[in-house]
């Protein structure tokens, strides 16, 4: 069937790989090891490449302040490649190889739902600082979130159309292929009802696609007071661009997910006069965000996104958990992360409630001339 | 050929025995590599089967990860409905009589639905030829995957939670073996002769009286009854799927696999899924050794540059693939014949 | 009359994303023609060609004042057309050279093999330019500067047509001539004709088959990347993966036109655009990617090789 000559270079293949994997991962410093999983390449990765800057600015911030329990921070960062299954695997691998004290992530909900589990059976804390599925810090307590949960951004948004903009009637725009969007726009379609508005129409695009016109066509057909746009700004830029285009003049309201400088440059001019919901605003003049700000420009020249800042925060908070519990021992850095209170995060006073959720204010910005305004603060 | 059986067996019980004795161990010890080695199976038997319709009767099917998702879906949903009602029976989540039934039950129904979708998809499709039937196929797995992004019971976009993550070394490995002994005794028995001409020669086929649409569909149905198996492997394991997961990307991976490995060479479409599945994980490993200058690690936390500059090389250096010898199965049967 | 203008609206919309999927198409077919296969690095030509644009852009951003026009005026027009043509032309050579580089290192040395394994390569290449472009470029996505200004176009009552839009049909239009008159009337164009009927015939008759391939590389790389400026043009938004989804869509474009065949590919592009947009207008725009397939299906059983492929028949 096949030659000798043929079976050794297969063979040798798979000696080469096996030795890769058998080569030594890391240096042998005593170093305390926190796993971070996000989507480093792939249909994710513009959001991965950028919570995990900020997850690496946060270690280089406590290593430059001498480390926690008087020992450096060893931020292991893996890819799940935006791939279904991956981040089940680096959570074993973390677990099993790297035996990290405390897992950070994932990005998104649906690749936390596999590693939650995992990290919970093993009793690893996770904490994930932007996975905003209510579901996720159900599944045990040793599983953390910093961000948002849908429910709140949702009734921000829907409260903040019926409140301040008056809104009556409004056209949801949803992305059918985000988890992220199909979650926040179930809740803003119930809360925007049951408080006297009315969602004439509920439209799905999805991420990937560039026109939106014929979506928009009949938006501008139905006239509403507002279109609420859960999705993320990749999408959301051309969006606004399109809508402005076909003279649709409602505002548009967002969630977190628009916040990158990517939105403003991509829309332009058709930014303006809309409104999102956020965690913070990088125009804020408080000394902790800019700070933050600068920092993160020197290294990456490029001004923060909300993910970064996510991701610096939530990086910070397990730090500084560890640093609380006073030991690596897994359970008093469950315990010191459930009794985080009023951390002082870029993204706002941060505390952990009963349910394992981020308790913290949010903030409603207005896009004028390219700069992000903030017109409201909400608190829980 | 009673050859063929007896080995059937035999590993079907190391399987048990490694299963038995290993599977705690490995599981509790080395969590990471019990993944990948479970991955590996999972991909052997998704390659294996998609060998049977690709290399060995020459079809080019590019929606392999639709009947996967099939599985995937069917068994998701089946556990979560009926396992509660299995374990009424037999004592309880905790016993693992009623997790192995549950397991066995489940995966069992994932790869009929599969097989039965094969069945609905083949006979209509395999009329096409080449690129026509690859687009094709390639269509069926998306419509499925798009059907099921747009079924709420079945979580949309949200994905779906599997309760309880039941997949073990026994059953996927079992499977394994399975899916090897199936796909080789159907092309080594006198029927499967047929799924060969089909390949080599169709006209011919047809001209000798052998009714070429029953063999393309047969290797149709076969393929995908394992697809499905590995799926409801796969959602067993992870105990979470998503729609995305089963994309075209996915049906691409396995393809890679199975030219790479040689198409119509089983041993080489098993070598090149167990290389191919520990590939990202071992550049995963080089990535943070300190044997990279440092100007060059921002290059290798994009696994995938160097991942496509090897699936390249390979390619240019092997095109036969690693084990693939095209013409191998019909020298085969010339020597056979003169036995 | 306002459904019917709601209608043509759509079919205006439908039309100017059909016309991308045509000219992407255009490529996968041609090169199908002459190799018998399925140039899967396709995609990824045309997101190189809109990365072209926008690192070329700011080189001649000076001389051609782009970005300060706000709307288009008889001084100012072919000024405008000008600038937006030149980076359109130059995008247009540098994917051409990047096409003609990738068939002889990736696909040239596998010519005699089963064409299946040429799939690897190019799904090797396809993700080697992606992430190569994720790693020097960022995977963030870009704003595309203003070519053109973006306005509606005037005297066509309530319906909206924009610029972009317009120059992205009417870009089509002037290309799909040209290549027209490439293929039929010049001497290359008959080379390549001939190859795709016989190979070994035409070398026979004294043609290099590989000029002729290297030929049709460049050509249908070209396209695609004109076609990623034009679509920068109206969705300036560009990404290392935004590939992916029109390569596929323009793959199946080709196949329904009847792959191989060139106004077929033309016209499974317009096609499908125009379904797209027709099942988004009907309110299933979650089905959209679904739908595209479905129709593809139904007519490949009626007609196995597409609207305008012809049958080959298999000799015995």
């Amino acid at each position: 069937m096949v030659t000798g000559g043929q079976k050794a270079k297969p063979g040798a293949f798979a000696y080469m790989a096996l030795a890769l994997l058998a080569l030594p991962m890391h240096a042998t410093l005593a170093q305390i090891k926190i796993g971070a999983v996000t989507c480093l390449t792939g249909a994710l990765s513009t959001f991965g490449v950028s919570s995990m800057k900020g997850a690496k600015l946060a270690e280089e911030d406590i290593n430059a302040a001498g480390g926690v329990l008087g020992q450096p921070i060893e931020l292991i960062v893996e890819d799940n490649g935006s791939k279904a299954g991956e981040a089940a695997t680096i959570t074993r691998k973390f677990i099993s190889q790297d035996k990290v004290v405390a897992m950070l992530g994932d990005l998104t909900s649906s690749a936390t739902m596999e590693a939650a589990p995992l990290a919970q059976a093993a009793k690893i804390s996770l904490l994930t600082p932007s996975a905003t599925n209510i579901a996720i810090t159900k599944i045990g307590d040793y599983i953390f979130r910093s961000c948002f949960i849908d429910s709140f951004t949702g009734k921000i948004m829907a409260r903040f159309a019926l409140d301040q903009l008056k809104a009556k009637r409004a056209i949801i725009l949803t992305d059918a292929k985000q988890d992220y969007s199909v979650g926040l726009s179930e809740v803003i379609r119930q809360y925007f009802a049951e408080n006297g508005g009315k969602i004439t129409n509920s439209i799905s695009y999805s991420s990937g696609d560039t026109d939106f016109r014929t979506q928009l066509t009949e938006v501008r057909v139905a006239h509403p007071d507002v279109v609420f746009l859960p999705g993320y700004y990749t999408e959301a830029a051309l969006i606004l661009r399109q809508a402005r285009q076909l003279e649709i003049a409602c505002p548009f309201v967002g969630g977190e997910g628009w916040d990158s400088p990517a939105l403003v440059e991509i829309a332009g001019k058709s930014a303006d006069g809309n409104y999102y919901t956020n965690h913070f605003s990088a125009a804020d003049p408080s000394p902790r965000v800019q700070k933050f700000v600068q920092t993160y420009r020197a290294k990456y020249h490029a001004v923060p996104d909300a993910l970064a800042a996510l991701w610096y925060d939530g990086a910070r908070l397990l730090f500084q958990a560890v640093q609380r519990a006073g030991s690596t021992d897994s359970t008093k850095i469950r315990d010191a992360l459930a009794s985080t209170r009023d951390f002082d995060g870029v993204t706002g006073r941060i505390s952990i409630d009963q349910n394992r959720n981020a308790s913290k204010p949010g903030v409603i910005l207005k896009i004028e001339s390219g700069e992000t305004k903030m017109v409201q603060q909400v608190t829980p | 050929m009673s050859r063929g059986p007896l080995s059937l067996i035999v590993a079907l019980f190391v399987c048990l025995a490694v299963s038995l004795f290993g599977e705690n161990f490995i599981a509790s010890n080395f969590a990471y590599y019990y993944d990948i080695l479970i991955t590996i199976g999972i991909n052997v038997i998704l390659a294996t089967s998609l060998n049977l319709v690709n290399g060995y009767t020459g079809q080019f099917s590019l929606g392999h990860a639709g009947f996967m998702a099939i599985g995937a879906y069917a068994s998701g949903s089946w556990s979560n409905n009926i396992d509660p009602i299995i374990f009424g029976y037999l004592g309880g989540s905790t016993s693992p009589l009623a997790t192995n039934v549950c397991l066995f039950v489940s995966v069992l129904f994932a790869g009929v639905l599969a097989a039965i979708a094969g069945f609905a998809v083949g006979v209509p499709s395999l009329r096409l030829k080449g690129d026509y039937l690859a687009i094709v196929t390639l269509g069926f797995g998306e419509i499925i995957r798009v059907a099921i992004l747009n079924t709420d019971f079945l979580g949309a976009s949200r994905g779906l939670s599997v309760v309880g993550s039941y997949t073990n070394l026994f059953w996927t490995y079992g499977s394994v073996v399975l899916c090897i002994y199936v796909v080789l005794s159907l092309v080594h028995s006198t029927y499967g002769r047929g799924f060969l001409t089909v390949r080599d020669d169709e006209v011919a086929a047809e001209a000798m009286g052998i009714n070429t649409t029953k063999y393309k569909v047969s290797a149709f149905v076969v393929g995908s009854f394992f697809a499905g198996i590995a799926g409801a492997l796969y959602a067993h394991f992870k105990a979470f799927i998503t729609p995305e997961g089963f994309n075209f990307f996915r049906s691409v991976d396995v393809v890679v696999i199975v030219i790479l490995g040689g198409m119509g060479s089983t041993v080489g479409v098993t070598v090149a899924a167990v290389l191919l599945t520990i590939l990202p994980e071992a550049l995963r490993a080089l990535a943070h050794t300190q044997f990279v200058p440092p100007a060059y690690q921002g290059l290798l936390e994009n696994r995938l540059i160097l991942y496509s500059l090897l699936l390249i090389i390979l390619m240019l250096t092997r095109p036969q693939g690693l084990f693939g010898d095209r013409f191998a199965s019909k020298r085969r049967f010339i020597r056979s014949r003169g036995d | 009359m306002d459904r019917l203008l709601e209608a043509l609206q759509q079919l205006i919309n439908g039309v100017s994303l059909g016309s991308i999927y045509a000219l992407i198409a255009l490529g996968y077919t041609m090169v199908y023609g002459v190799l018998r296969f399925i140039n899967f690095a396709h995609g990824d030509i045309y997101m190189l060609g809109a990365y072209s644009g926008y690192l070329l852009a700011p080189l001649f951003a000076r001389f051609f004042k782009f970005g300060q026009f706000d709307t288009f005026t008889p001084e100012n027009t072919l000024f405008i057309l000008s600038g937006a043509g030149l980076i359109m032309i130059l995008s247009m050579a540098i994917c051409a050279v990047i096409g003609v580089l990738v068939e002889r290192i990736a696909y040239r040395p596998l010519r005699d093999r089963p064409r299946l394994n040429v799939l690897i390569t190019a799904i090797g290449v396809s993700l080697f330019l992606q992430n190569m472009t994720q790693y020097r470029l960022g995977a963030d996505p870009k704003a595309f500067p203003q070519l053109i200004p973006i306005q509606v176009v005037e005297g066509l009552g309530t319906m909206t047509v924009l610029t972009s839009q317009l120059a992205i049909i009417i870009a089509t239009i002037i290309l799909l001539i040209m290549l027209r008159l490439i293929v039929m009337k010049t001497k290359i164009g008959l080379a390549m004709r001939a190859l795709s009927l016989n190979p070994t015939a035409c070398s026979i008759m004294g043609v290099n088959n590989d000029v002729v391939i290297s030929f049709t590389f460049a050509l249908g790389s070209a396209l695609a990347a004109a076609a990623g400026i034009l679509v920068s043009m109206d969705s300036p938004s560009i990404n290392p993966l935004m590939g992916n989804l029109p390569g596929i869509k323009a793959f199946v474009a080709a196949v329904l036109g009847g792959i191989g065949n060139i106004p077929g590919a033309a016209l499974g592009g317009l096609i499908i655009g125009i379904l797209e947009t027709l099942v988004i207008a009907i309110g299933f725009p979650q089905w959209r990617d679904g739908i595209a397939f479905a129709v593809l299906i139904v007519i490949l059983l009626f007609k196995p090789t597409g609207i305008l492929g012809r049958i080959e028949r298999e000799k015995v």
